[in-house]
């Protein structure tokens, strides 16, 4: 998705209602670890939780400065030099990996949290309710999502949990959509119909019968939202509306890298390659899941090719 | 139709008025006072009280908002809170190199991703979709401005081809088209890998209709068969997608405007808010809406053009 690097997941929802629903035989663990681009999407966000994880045993204090240290290019001693205020490049690029991936979990859950039972309930219901929501959301839809985040972030400040929130808000609409046309489908079906007779509760047939049964493209939108989330707290950063310096992150990174590019060019490189291996990371999974989960297009999808022959 | 276009036109008049009466509002709850801001801590009461009377901020809500409508309906989007100059000159001026860069970017999207979808669509499952895929798979997970700062460091520092500084004084046209290439590149280029996706996707599934086969069957030519058959029905699902990219793109712009710091309205626009300069900021976005608004107008309209199929029910 998006962005922006706004370019942003919400572009992508064509691609994904291609996935089926999630069913206990199909989205099964060993399926996805027998798929290679599965594996190496995991692999990847694996490798940058571990960094963010465990930032400080691998990397010194990032904010220390030492002006007599400044810009000095990569050594033994400071792996990626130095910046302009002679701190240590290597641990500020690895504890930028913490507000990446923070900002890029929650906000993608606080969008699944709101959005997906608006959508559901949208969907389920129809009649007004339904137009209400949908006009919303698409008027939402139109802007893009790193627009909304910058407004709601101009406006309230900006820290981590801020960030959570507007990136959060703005990526709703994506999910209120995807969760509304995936309920409308599975409404019709004759086992809601069923159920319904039965005299079952619209909690009931929403819980249990149609959230278990959307959940695939969801899951698909919400891993390919994470990588756009990502993307988005970056470029919020890299605007200087994101995390604040002297804490780091990649999007910061980048924009002070990009000051002193004439001498020192890596400091802008090597933080924007962590920024895109990670949203590729999100992103490979994603179509790995997707091509999992889409009954039309099997032959290419890990389910032949992980049964036992 | 009729009666689509004039539904269409109300729901637009309705946006017009709502978007910036909800940014009007909006604006008004930040918990800061601008005059505050503008002035700094140290200002005396009675020129914070001289700074909200010039700016109107004295009066009750309801007044200010009369104001700001009557304003906006005459092309008067009030004065900067910083230099006092009037906003729509400032926005008329930076305008025109936002709109350029947002079409330069649909047209290398369209230019690159097009072709690159048919090939791999066409070629299904050939080195050539495998490469084509890669391809998507990067531009969709590239940062558009980390695009643009690899471009500028290669292209402009290491090489030299293009300028690093974007001033848009006295231009020649050429001169103009040369500043705008990498910034263009850089939006353009992650625009090509949805092009791209959305190409390849689309004609796998008008490949796979009925009247391609029989296309086939009569002995077309499998050129024929793929650019007059297919690649129209292609093309009209993925110039509307363009078209409703183009929110993406402005957005976009915003941060290639900062990288190449190259004016335009998403460069006034941050530099409003690093100002906290409010009324511009108010108005950046409320132009910004609106541009969006009116291009999601004319892709809905363009449907009827494009394929004469669709009737507006």
């Amino acid at each position: 998705m998006p962005d922006s690097s706004s370019a942003t997941a919400e572009s992508s929802d064509i691609l994904v209602v291609a996935a089926g629903p999630l069913s206990s035989s199909r989205m099964r663990l060993d399926v996805l670890l027998t798929d290679r681009g599965a594996c190496t999407g995991l692999i990847l966000i694996a490798a940058v939780a571990l960094i963010a994880l465990l930032a400080p045993f691998i990397a010194g204090d990032p904010t220390a400065q030492s002006i007599v240290h400044a810009l000095q290019p990569p050594s033994a001693e400071h792996w990626f030099g130095t910046d302009d205020f002679g701190r240590d490049v290597f641990s500020r690029v690895v504890y930028g990996a913490r507000p990446a991936l923070f900002v890029g979990l929650l906000s993608v859950l606080v969008s699944l949290a709101i959005g997906v039972p608006m959508g559901m309930l949208a969907g389920f219901r129809g009649g007004w309710f339904d137009t209400a929501i949908s006009g919303t959301v698409d008027v939402m839809l139109s802007f893009p999502a790193l627009l909304l985040a910058l407004m709601i972030v101009t406006l309230v400040g900006s820290n981590l949990s801020v960030l959570v929130l507007a990136i959060g808000i703005a990526y709703v609409p994506i999910f209120v959509r995807l969760a509304r046309s995936s309920t409308l489908l599975i409404r019709e079906l004759d086992y809601v119909a069923a159920s319904r007779s039965f005299g079952a509760s619209e909690r009931h047939i929403l819980l249990r019968h149609i959230f278990p049964n959307i959940l695939g493209p969801l899951i698909v939108m919400a891993t390919l939202s994470i990588g756009g989330a990502i993307r988005e707290e970056a470029a919020l950063s890299f605007l200087g509306l994101g995390v604040q310096p002297p804490q780091p992150s990649w999007g910061n990174l980048i924009r002070d890298g990009v000051t002193t590019i004439l001498e020192a060019p890596w400091l802008a490189l090597i933080p924007g390659l962590c920024l895109t291996v990670s949203v590729l990371a999100f992103n490979i999974l994603g179509d790995a899941v997707r091509d999992i989960l889409d009954p039309r297009d099997l032959a290419s999808s890990a389910l032949k090719k992980g049964k036992p022959k | 139709m009729l009666g689509f276009i004039i539904r269409r036109m109300l729901s637009l008049v309705l946006i017009i008025i709502a978007v910036p009466t909800i940014v009007f509002f909006i604006m008004r709850m930040v918990p800061a006072d601008p005059a505050l801001v503008v002035l700094g801590d140290q200002a005396s009461a009675e020129s914070l009280a001289a700074f909200r009377q010039k700016a109107g901020l004295d009066q009750p809500l309801l007044v200010q908002y009369g104001k700001f409508v009557s304003g906006l309906a005459t092309g008067d989007l009030g004065n900067s809170m910083i230099t006092g100059r009037p906003i729509a000159g400032q926005i008329w001026a930076v305008f025109p190199h936002t709109l350029s860069l947002a079409i330069g970017a649909l047209l290398i999207g369209a230019l690159v991703g097009i072709p690159i979808g048919v090939m791999t669509a066409v070629r299904r499952n050939s080195w050539i979709d495998f490469s084509g895929r890669i391809f998507a798979l990067l531009g969709f997970s590239f940062p558009s401005f980390y695009l643009g700062v690899l471009l500028l460091l290669v292209f402009s520092v290491w090489l030299g081809w293009f300028p690093v500084i974007h001033t848009m004084r006295g231009t020649s046209v050429s001169e103009y088209l040369h500043k705008l290439a990498l910034p263009a590149l850089s939006l353009g280029l992650v625009q090509a890998a949805y092009v791209t996706r959305l190409t390849r996707s689309t004609m796998l599934e008008v490949l796979s209709q009925d009247y391609i086969r029989t296309a086939f069957a009569k002995g077309l030519m499998a050129r024929k068969v793929y650019f007059k058959h297919a690649l129209r029905n292609v093309l009209i699902t993925v110039i509307t997608a363009m078209g409703l990219y183009t929110g993406t793109i402005l957005g976009g712009a915003i941060l290639t405007e900062t990288v190449f710091n190259r004016p335009g309205l998403g460069k006034l626009l941050i530099g409003a808010i690093a100002q906290r300069d409010y009324n511009l900021i108010q108005s950046g976005l409320i132009v910004f809406a609106l541009v969006i608004m009116v291009v999601n107008l004319l892709v809905d309209l363009s449907y009827s053009f494009l394929d004469p199929r669709v009737k507006y029910a």
